[in-house]
């Protein structure tokens, strides 16, 4: 595909291949994602969208029969190189799912669990950081006054904002948000949306959508997958709206998907 | 004829529905009638040792059926101390192979591993008994409780718990013996429960870069607790009213001794016993009391252990 046309790589792919036991998921997947920018994964159901976005962090190695070959740059060092620290590698790289996912415990401490497994900060600075990333995710005058309280009983789509303050809390390099609205009613949706938009300007995110629109509204470039190639990786506007592939046009039109 | 036939046949079925229902009805009432009777009768018969000791029953560490004075003290903190040593034993054992059964182990072994734990809880208890007092016991006795008198004993608020010559049985053994037997039940409780954390949220914590252990001590176990308690529960029922191995192992000592390597007496081993040799109404009386004071204590940890388990189910069902 067309690596070369983006300027400035944060991670790039080599030859990627995945494998759930024999089934060969991802096939030859070569693609960079740019820093700072946000990259959308779109292509019908079990097209390896979200295999291939949990390769980023290994996330695929809690189970035995999963294995990736190839190689995933980040930052000159190769993210399944076995070498590769798992809990530093996720400390970069921050993870979002497609239900919200609070931990049982209060507002706060879903904050403060991550960062307290990478830093040793005092009472003052945690919750400094707490405000901070709470701030990001657009949560804070929401929860300001009841941080005390179970973040299981906050709504659905201030819970999923929960998780990307949890996510971001760590300070990561890289955001990764496997289908993160699917879950969530048009006005929790339009919250994220927004909320991806400001988060680019700090962090690398790429987004597996089901939702073609939301793709085309919040990515600044778009790769098309389908059985387990990239077919196209392009702009976004240049893949919505003049895609070079057929197979492209065909989904995105709705003919097929 | 043919209209006749089956005019009887319907009959027929009407009469036998008839009498199915009530048969299933008078079995399912006969379990509570049955229940009822027997909390009657302990009552019933611990009537003449209420009268004759009242509340002192509980506080008293008498028991001497010679001169008809009896209290239950002793065993009671028998039953309770060596359950408390099997909880101890037992809980985090337990956490550690539910934890390596659901996360860790490799999939072929999950199965013949977790089926091996269930059926620990199916050997009988008697043969628990057997091999606590003739194979556990004497080891215990050479190897390990002369390193916890030397050790441990010597330790200033420790040590009166773990002096006294070592005799391989006491309370301390009748513990560990009741820690073998309760850890299938917890443990498979765990497991279960365990299994039912969704994986998005234990993936979370794994993709914020924490280890196994974060992820259980801080994700799982949180999550869970309440199922967790409720197998502990579970468990701690069964240690309390275990009779048969803790007869073997416990010495059968009315003493009151702050050492656990001491022998001492339970409420079931002591009915298991003495009801045989019980002379004159009192001291029969004074063990259907001891009966019913178990009764009691169980029925108050399972009733607990019912009510934690049935509020899971009702999260997991908001959950959904």
């Amino acid at each position: 595909m067309n690596i070369e046309t983006i300027a400035n790589p944060k991670i790039i792919i080599k030859d990627l291949n995945f494998y759930y036991g024999n089934y060969r998921a991802l096939k030859d997947i070569n693609l960079s994602i740019a820093e700072k920018m946000v990259t959308a994964f779109i292509g019908p159901s079990g097209c390896g969208k979200s295999t291939l976005l949990r390769t980023f962090n290994r996330m695929y190695q809690l189970y035995p029969q999963q294995k990736a070959t190839g190689e995933i740059m980040l930052d000159g060092a190769n993210i399944l190189d076995s070498k590769q620290d798992l809990n530093m590698l996720r400390a970069k790289i921050g993870m979002v799912f497609q239900k919200p996912t609070p931990f049982p415990m209060s507002i706060y401490d879903n904050i403060a669990f991550g960062v307290k497994l990478y830093e040793n900060l005092n009472k003052h600075d945690m919750e400094a950081r707490v405000e901070w990333a709470l701030k990001k995710a657009a949560l804070w005058g929401e929860v300001k006054d009841k941080l005390k309280q179970s973040g299981t009983g906050l709504s659905g789509g201030q819970q999923q904002r929960l998780c990307i303050a949890r996510a971001i809390a760590v300070k990561p390099q890289v955001l990764l948000l496997d289908e993160p609205t699917s879950a969530l009613d048009p006005i929790s949706t339009a919250h994220i949306e927004k909320l991806i938009d400001e988060l680019k300007e700090d962090f690398t995110i790429v987004i597996v959508t089901h939702n073609m629109q939301q793709a085309a509204r919040i990515s600044d470039y778009t790769a098309y997958m389908y059985l387990g190639d990239l077919i196209e990786l392009g702009e976004t506007s240049t893949v919505f709206t003049n895609p070079k592939r057929k197979e492209t046009e065909d989904y995105i039109t709705g003919r097929f998907g | 004829m043919p209209m006749f036939s089956n005019e009887a046949r319907h009959k027929q079925q009407a009469v036998f529905d008839l009498l199915f229902r009530n048969l299933t009805r008078v079995s399912a009432f006969g379990v509570l009638a049955l229940l009822a009777a027997i909390i009657a009768s302990l009552v019933v018969g611990s009537m003449p040792a209420i009268h004759a000791f009242g509340f002192g029953f509980l506080t008293s560490s008498d028991w001497d059926p010679v001169n008809d004075k009896f209290g239950a003290l002793i065993p009671i903190i028998g039953t309770l101390i060596t359950s408390g040593i099997a909880l101890i034993i037992a809980i985090p054992v337990s956490f550690g192979i539910a934890i390596f059964l659901t996360e860790l182990s490799p999939r072929i072994l999950r199965r013949p591993l977790g089926i091996a734990v269930e059926l620990l809880a199916g050997i009988p208890s008697i043969i628990y008994g057997m091999w606590g007092l003739f194979v556990f016991a004497p080891l215990f006795g050479d190897y390990v409780e002369p390193w916890l008198n030397k050790h441990v004993g010597t330790m200033p608020y420790l040590g009166p718990f773990f002096s006294g010559p070592p005799m391989g049985i006491g309370m301390l053994t009748a513990g560990i013996i009741l820690a073998i037997m309760v850890i299938p039940f917890i443990a498979s409780v765990m497991r279960d429960v365990f299994d039912v954390v969704p994986t998005l949220l234990k993936e979370s914590a794994y993709g914020l870069g924490a280890t196994t252990w974060e992820v259980m001590w801080n994700v799982v176990l949180p999550y869970t607790k309440v199922g967790v308690a409720g197998g502990i529960m579970l468990g701690l029922g069964r240690a309390l009213g275990e009779t048969m191995a803790i007869t073997f192992v416990i010495g059968n000592a009315h003493e009151l001794s702050q050492s656990l390597l001491m022998p001492g007496n339970s409420i079931s081993s002591a009915l298991a016993n003495e009801f045989t040799e019980a002379v004159g109404d009192l001291y029969t009386s004074s063990l259907i009391e001891l009966g019913l004071i178990l009764f009691f204590i169980t029925f108050v940890v399972l009733s607990i252990a019912r009510y934690m388990l049935y509020k899971l189910g009702q999260r997991e069902g908001q959950a959904a």
